[in-house]
């Protein structure tokens, strides 16, 4: 049986970039493979939006090897950003323009015929769900409709990749269901997608391979199940106790030797093979929790295990 | 694993046809925001040439044209107005709409996504402002020249000579404006620019009425030279070294904003 040999869409290679002294992007290595879901997961200022933006074209990488469908990203970007698709972090929709024209105006910038142009535009707006809306401004639209249009709008060119950053962030939780529905029917489809996200939820749901980033370089890669297993256990267990004596049951069950255990203001956390085994142990030591839960490592546990609890603004 | 490349990249469009793609997203925008510059395109210069032309050149004209080369106050003045706007159009066009296309509507960043590269966006916006200011011109031509203001057919000319003077202030003001962090900013440039050269380049009076040593100063200025061109056309007075003086003037300022808008576009948004 041939089987059918991916192509690499995106090729870092000690991908690097400098702002003076401030390192955003630290020799990082990645392949991305049409047809795949590729998630850049990490806290604000990992360098995620710095790594789009060097893919996207628009910010000459300082040093080390990035090759983006075949071509060099300072040499052939002109030629390279026809064939991607861009959906920035913050809407840059023109709101004195319609929805419609938006697109119509967008599609002009990579020299597709007005027909074309127009045929598609009906067809994404249909795809976002925004047809009965084409024709209103688009200031009054709400942020998950705006974000949509900019999903439909960087579509217009038909990409080979489509490069989200943060594409829910902001957005109540109906509206990010939207946005992930759409974004997984284009998966479905094959279109290629490069997305960043500070959401677990959303990385879980959409990428079949990601990369934690956390103070500029790659902490961690592989499928989401993949991470689970390498960096978390396969069950938490969260305990919680009164205020008195919370810092002294953390002591004791630290003392327990559990795999690993982690202790907030107000959680205890048992990151273990079998929550309910290790719950038998706690009461064992007569500690009695306010409250139990057993529940599966996802990869928020993972998340946070590789990137810390510290604040980042 | 084995890998494959990709398809190869089509071969990338020319400069061109990338700044004109630029440009259509602009024109499609005047299309439907066209209604609201109306005021300042058209009747603000056509109040001044009714009021100074005719209201104060009445006045002027009853005391002797002598000091004005012989010719009524509203021949003199019309040609300047024609400067004038075509500088207000420029300066208008290349401060707050550039640099809010960087901040406030994004135009530019959605654009650098595309294609277009920033050097593009900056050629074909300014393309765009260099036919806000020919149209301006073409109206207030027609208008002066109904209103009998112009005394030879040079006059016509007017159009290209006063699109030129825009483009001289168009090009490096919005080579500035992609840079400039704060819109405050372009004040100073309304004030203490645009203000003084409005008034003081041989526009509602002759330089001889200014002292001697300003002269140089007034001569250095690109208003002065579009004024004195301007002039020279509508009056059928232009000699052809003086011609040559104001055109290589003004296109030599052009070409520099031109050269530096690449630049100043290219580090503004490729970070």
């Amino acid at each position: 049986m041939l089987r059918r040999v991916p192509e690499v869409l995106v090729r870092a290679r000690g991908l690097t970039k400098r702002f003076g002294a401030f390192t955003a992007v630290d020799g990082i290595d990645f392949d991305l493979f049409r047809g795949e879901a590729f998630g850049f997961l990490g806290p604000n200022g990992a360098g995620k939006s710095s790594t789009m933006r060097m893919i996207g074209c628009v910010s000459p990488p300082t040093s080390g090897e990035l090759t983006i469908l075949g071509g060099d990203p300072v040499r052939d970007g002109v030629a390279i950003r026809g064939r991607l698709g861009v959906v920035p972090q913050e809407d840059t929709l023109d709101i004195e323009l319609t929805v419609r024209e938006n697109l119509l105006v967008y599609g002009r910038y990579f020299g597709l015929p007005r027909k074309l142009i127009a045929e598609r535009a009906d067809q994404l707006l249909e795809f976002v769900q925004l047809t009965d809306r084409a024709d209103s401004k688009v200031d009054p639209l709400s942020g998950g409709m705006k974000r949509r249009l900019v999903i439909a709008r960087s579509l217009v060119n038909d990409p080979d990749i489509l490069i989200l950053d943060e594409p829910t962030t902001g957005l109540d939780p109906q509206a990010r269901h939207v946005v992930w529905d759409r974004l997984y029917r284009l998966k479905q489809r094959g279109v290629t997608l490069i997305l960043t996200t500070h959401y677990m939820d959303e990385a879980e749901q959409l990428c079949d391979r990601l990369v934690v980033m956390d103070r500029a370089r790659i902490a961690a890669a592989g499928t989401p199940r993949e991470l689970i297993e390498a960096y978390s256990s396969p069950e938490v267990l969260e305990l919680r106790f009164a205020p008195e004596v919370h810092e002294a049951a953390a002591e004791k069950i630290k003392d327990l030797g559990t795999e690993r255990i982690e202790a907030t203001a107000d959680r205890i956390m048992l990151y273990v093979d079998d929550g309910d085994e290790a719950l038998e142990r706690v009461r064992g030591t007569g500690l009695e929790p306010l409250a139990s839960f057993v529940r599966r490592s996802t990869l928020e546990d993972v998340f946070l295990r590789l990137t810390g609890r510290r604040l980042i603004d | 694993m084995g890998v494959s490349p990709p398809a190869a990249l089509a071969p990338a469009p020319g400069s061109w046809e990338l700044t004109v793609r630029s440009l259509r997203c602009w024109i499609v925008v005047y299309r439907r925001t066209w209604r609201s510059s109306i005021w300042s395109s058209f009747l603000g210069p056509l109040l001044y040439l009714g009021a100074m032309g005719f209201g104060l050149g009445s006045l002027v004209d009853s005391h002797g044209t002598a000091a004005l080369g012989g010719v009524s106050y509203l021949r003199f003045l019309a040609p300047a107005i024609l400067a004038i706007q075509a500088m207000q159009t420029a300066v208008g066009e290349s401060t707050y709409p550039v640099f809010g296309s960087v901040k406030w509507n994004k135009i530019y960043i959605a654009a650098q996504a595309s294609p277009l590269r920033p050097a593009d966006i900056y050629r074909g916006h300014l393309l765009f402002n260099t036919l806000r200011i020919a149209m301006n011109s073409a109206v207030f031509l027609i208008v002066m020249a109904a209103f009998g203001a112009a005394r030879s057919p040079e006059v016509v000319l007017g159009l290209p000579a006063a699109t030129l003077l825009g483009l001289a202030f168009a090009a490096p003001i919005g080579a500035w404006a992609v840079t400039v962090k704060e819109g405050s900013s372009f004040n100073y440039v309304f004030r203490f620019g645009m203000m003084p050269l409005m008034l003081f380049s041989a526009t509602f009076f002759p330089l001889s009425r200014l002292p001697g040593w300003l002269l140089p100063v007034a001569y250095a200025t690109p208003l002065w030279q579009g004024v004195a061109l301007c002039r020279g056309l509508s009056l059928g007075t232009l000699t052809a070294s003086a011609a040559a003086i104001h055109v290589g003037y003004l296109a030599a300022l052009s070409a520099l904003g031109i050269w530096a808008g690449g630049r100043t576009y290219r580090r503004r948004l490729y970070v």
